[in-house]
């Protein structure tokens, strides 16, 4: 084999990423080009762009394929992943529009850090090696802090964006420092020779190996805001613009969480037994402070940031069972905690009352009788939220447990149905604030059309996902397959 | 089974109404009866395609009926339903309410009718579901989905303090079944399945029994509701609606009953004959205890929603004597109880809907303006009591005679129950329909209306004939209640002669 068609090939792997980086890059270029009137070319060339990378996606072939020496690899699992991701940038953007343009944020780089922070979660998703896995994840955190402090004159949302970098940074220096330990125990950063090294008997694993892997957990906890690494989560969703909560909320917790599932359950997968206890307890204090938290808030949008931590503990309950059906559990979670947050946000971004944005839960009183289409909405979600069946949310609840309770981690699983009935309450709270209370001294203007279409899939999908929960049944039952073989 | 699939129709009829009732659009008044009329005429269809399960209904098998399948979760997790001589009756009794409490609410909904409509609806298929489900899996699905209609319909339409009677009855219910779904989690392990067919022939080992029957009990003892877990009722019944209260007790305590019946008897024998004590001694508790509150009471519903207690007491002690006359005396016991309660609450919500006050000390008298409702209500209280020629009677006297079988202490200190039943129900009627009638505004209060006659005439009807001739029930009941009793004794007795087997112990 010449090394041209060696290259070419791996090229061919990477294809969708490189299309998705040379198109943000042109649309960069188009938007410092044309100055003012660029934004909204950019914003549609960013449409297509996703559109295009998807499509990209779903064409690669059938199988694992590996490329630049195990740097990167293009598994069922890394597509589902990356399609979720790119289903959630390119709904964010949708969503995006109308805020943008109200609150005069409409510049072309917002898009443009929209698709490369999408870039880095599918690098972080194929991540191969420890290296590729950080690079992903920096490009990804960067246009990130930018994004949370995007409306640059509003102090809230510097003071995100800052307490964000901040606190990224820092987690970012512990996922380096414990992969610089288990590199200088290993020797190898490859994730096939660490999984080849964990299982060819070097059993008795070596403290700084275990300082590395915690540090490493660490790390990633942070970026899905797990409890103990959670603290910047409210004060980041509360000040950010709200699109860009609802980004944060959607792609970049899939893709930190399907790099964690594959760091853990590729080269980690020896050293279960010792992550096995780090995600166990940060399964449970992450549902235990979600369900805890969130009932004291007032402003949705802390609220829908302690749900949220509360909901990565439950995808977390899957990981911890550290079997194939848990790994499954964990995309099927995912994938429908995705599809409730597009319409969670949907609704909180349409909250407002002429251009004023509406933070604060009880500006929903009454809402059944203002806007009984988006309360009905807003309500199915909740529910399904909290897990309630027929709904949606409930199937991912169940598969999680399902696994927890096959690998006999009971504990779990009790303190987490528990820690469940006490998350009811406050999404419980907000359907009564929209029925049962009376109507709030402040209307709530019509959806767009956009934002309307996006609320309505949502919670149509949230609603009768039950009639026909197949596919998805499948997808992710091949998709965790192809982790496991 | 190539025939139509009765079963499923039966099931999502009322849901499909619901989809129509959604979509009525106009001014309001016209929605408002528009929704009324499509409830009505959705509710009495479903009913009359339930009556042709029953009368397609072999008497002679414990065998499931009108048996459908699909595929669903995957992995052994599929869409199935049938129904059994245990099951049949329950959605006979579903759907029979369901009309009768559109028509109550004809008028005392005036409010986002539409909506509340949707709700029942909504309620009646996942009722009805819960009931044909043969599968864990959906069987959690709709017995949990009940929970969102009727915390709508407690939170919005509700009194006073329907806010907090909502989320109580609510997260009572809820924290009780999240236990039971673990419970299922582990049988799927433990069995690979979730086929309830299957499943009632899986032997759990000993120990896993315990565990799994606690777990159910949990969700179940709440449902039922057992004391001291029934704190949650009172307070949801007097929230709540009329009609809300009416499926409240018509039918959602049920789901308590029979999931006994269904599950923790036949698949987990040895611990429910363990725990047979703890049953019996919660269930007496109940009936005395509560008995004696409800005596204390001042407020009508809350007086009712006693009784129930008391009442579904009696159920819990006449299952687990586990004999036939115990067995098919609790769940005649249920069906006659959702009729009678049903009918008492819609009793008072006939006074409630024109006084506007359920204090017992507001009336007096009524039966100088009312005789057509004092006839009624009197019919009620007699079948409350368990009055022969009453359902009441029937049900309390099989489990009576079982509950004496299995422990004669049980069935004195149940029959102690009879008696302040007798007292607090007929005490009740003497202050609201006997004496003078000297409140002012009561001296032109109205007498039933032709609406209100045709919401309690079927009723009336139904008590007295299960009261006279419950032949057709018991029949029908009898196959499988046997079939559940031979079941349970034979498992009992391998259990007991060769001892668990280790493999299964050890799981």
């Amino acid at each position: 084999m010449t090394s041209t068609a060696f290259i070419s090939s791996d090229l061919l792997i990477l294809l969708p990423e490189i299309v998705l980086a040379c198109g943000s890059l042109f649309l960069l270029l188009l938007g410092v080009f044309r100055q003012a009137g660029g934004a909204r070319l950019v914003s549609q060339g960013s449409y297509f762009l996703i559109f295009v990378t998807a499509l990209l996606v779903l064409l690669q072939p059938d199988v694992r394929s590996i490329a630049f020496s195990g740097s990167f690899i293009d598994d069922g699992f890394s597509r589902f992943a990356k399609i979720l991701i790119l289903l959630g940038s390119g709904v964010t953007l949708i969503m995006a529009q109308g805020y943008l343009h109200r609150e005069n944020m409409d510049r072309f780089e917002f898009p443009v850090l929209v698709l490369l922070a999408s870039l880095g979660m599918m690098l972080m998703v194929s991540a191969g090696d420890l290296i590729s896995l950080y690079m992903g994840l920096e490009l990804q955190s960067l246009s990130l802090y930018v994004l949370a402090a995007f409306k640059r004159d509003s102090q809230r949302a510097t003071e995100a964006g800052l307490k964000y970098f901040v606190l990224g940074a820092l987690a970012s220096g512990m996922l380096l420092y414990g992969a610089a330990l288990i590199y200088g125990f290993t020797g190898t950063v490859n994730f096939a020779k660490l999984a080849a090294f964990f299982s060819a008997g070097h059993g008795e694993t070596g403290l700084g190996l275990i300082f590395g892997l915690v540090f490493l957990t660490a790390g990633l906890a942070f970026k899905i805001s797990a409890v103990p690494f959670h603290m910047w989560t409210p004060d980041v969703y509360e000040g950010a613009p709200t699109p860009v909560t609802a980004f944060l909320a959607s792609s970049p917790k899939i893709a930190a969480m399907a790099l964690f599932i594959r760091v853990l359950s590729q080269p980690m997968l020896g050293m279960m037994e010792q992550w096995q206890q780090i995600i166990v307890f940060i399964a449970i204090a992450s549902m235990v402070l979600g369900a805890f938290a969130a009932i004291g808030q007032h402003n949705i949008k802390r609220l829908m940031a302690y749900s949220s931590i509360g909901h990565m503990g439950f995808a977390l309950v899957g990981l911890a069972a550290g079997t194939e059906e848990g790994v499954r559990a964990v995309l099927i979670y995912l994938a429908l905690y995705l599809a409730m947050n597009f319409g969670v946000f949907g609704c909180i971004l349409a909250m407002r009352d002429k251009n004023v944005m509406l933070e604060k839960i009880e500006d929903l009183g009454g809402l059944a009788r203002t806007r009984p289409m988006m309360a009905l909405a807003l309500a199915i979600l909740m529910f399904s939220l909290a897990g309630v069946p027929p709904l949606a949310g409930f199937f991912g609840k169940f598969y999680v447990f399902l696994a927890a309770i096959h690998s006999g981690l009971y504990g779990m699983a009790v303190i987490g149905v528990l820690a469940s009935v006490v998350g009811a309450y406050y999404y419980l709270r907000i359907v009564k604030i929209m029925y049962f209370d009376e109507p709030a001294a402040v209307q709530t203007s019509p959806m767009s059309r956009s934002l309307g279409i996006i609320v309505s899939a949502s919670s149509v999908f949230t609603l009768f996902f039950f009639l026909y929960p197949l596919p998805v049944m499948n997808i992710t039952a091949k998709a965790a397959s192809s982790l496991f073989q | 089974m190539s025939e139509w699939p009765i079963l499923s129709l039966v099931t999502f009829l009322p849901s499909i109404g619901a989809l129509f009732v959604l979509l009525i659009r106009g001014d309001e008044a016209v929605v408002a009866q528009n929704a009324r009329m499509v409830a009505l005429w959705t509710t009495l269809f479903t009913f009359a395609l339930s009556l042709l399960l029953w009368s397609g209904f072999d008497n002679s098998t414990a065998a499931f009926q009108f048996v459908e399948k699909h595929a669903w979760l995957g992995g052994n997790i599929n869409y199935h339903i049938g129904i059994d001589g245990i099951s049949m009756p329950f959605i006979i009794l579903t759907t029979f309410l369901m009309p009768l409490c559109i028509l109550a609410s004809w008028e005392a909904i005036t409010e986002r009718v539409k909506e509340y409509m949707i709700a029942f609806l909504v309620l009646e298929t996942l009722m009805i579901g819960v009931f044909g489900a043969l599968d864990l899996v959906l069987f959690y699905l709709f017995f949990e989905g009940g929970l969102i209609p009727m915390f709508l319909i407690i939170g919005v339409w509700g009194g006073k303090r329907r806010v907090y009677a909502s989320f109580k009855f609510f997260l009572y219910t809820f924290a009780g079944s999240v236990l039971m779904l673990l419970a299922i989690m582990a049988m799927y392990w433990d069995a690979q399945t979730t086929n309830i067919t299957s499943l009632l022939a899986h032997r759990f080992g000993a120990g896993m029994q315990a565990w799994l029957w606690l777990a159910f009990f949990a969700s179940f003892a709440v449902k039922v509701p057992m004391w001291p877990v029934h704190t949650w009722l009172p307070d949801a019944h007097v929230e709540a609606p009329t009609a809300g209260s009416v499926i409240l007790a018509g039918v959602l305590l049920k789901m308590g009953g029979y999931g006994f019946l269904r599950f923790s008897l036949p698949m987990f024998p040895v611990a429910s004959d363990n725990f047979t004590p703890l049953v019996f001694a919660l269930s007496v508790v109940a009936i005395i205890y509560t008995s004696l509150v409800a005596l204390a009471q001042k407020d009508m519903k809350k007086l009712i929603a006693y009784s129930s207690v008391a009442h579904m007491g009696f159920v819990t002690i006449g299952m687990f004597a586990m004999n036939v006359q115990g067995v098919q005396g609790s769940v005649i016991q249920m069906i006659s109880h959702g009729l009678v309660s049903g009918a008492l609450f819609l009793c008072v919500g006939v006074v409630y809907d024109r006084i506007h006050t359920r204090e017992i000390d507001a009336y007096g008298g009524l039966v100088h303006r009312m005789p057509l409702y004092a006839f009624t209500f009197l019919l009620f209280t007699l079948g409350t009591i368990g009055l022969p020629a009453t359902s009441g009677f029937v049900g309390e006297f099989l489990i009576l005679v079982g509950a004496y079988q299995a422990n004669s202490w049980v069935a004195f200190a149940a029959t102690t129950g009879v008696v302040l039943g007798a007292a607090y129900s007929l005490w009740l009627y003497r202050r609201i329909v006997f004496g003078e009638l000297v409140k002012d505004n009561l001296k032109d209060i109205l007498d039933l209306n032709r609406r209100e006659i045709a919401i309690f005439a079927p009723l009336v009807l139904a008590v007295l004939w299960i009261g006279i001739y419950p032949m057709p029930l018991l029949d029908a009941t009898a196959a499988s209640v046997e079939n559940l009793i031979t079941h349970y004794q034979a498992s009992l007795a391998s259990f007991g002669a060769g001892g668990p087997p280790l493999a299964h112990a050890a799981q």
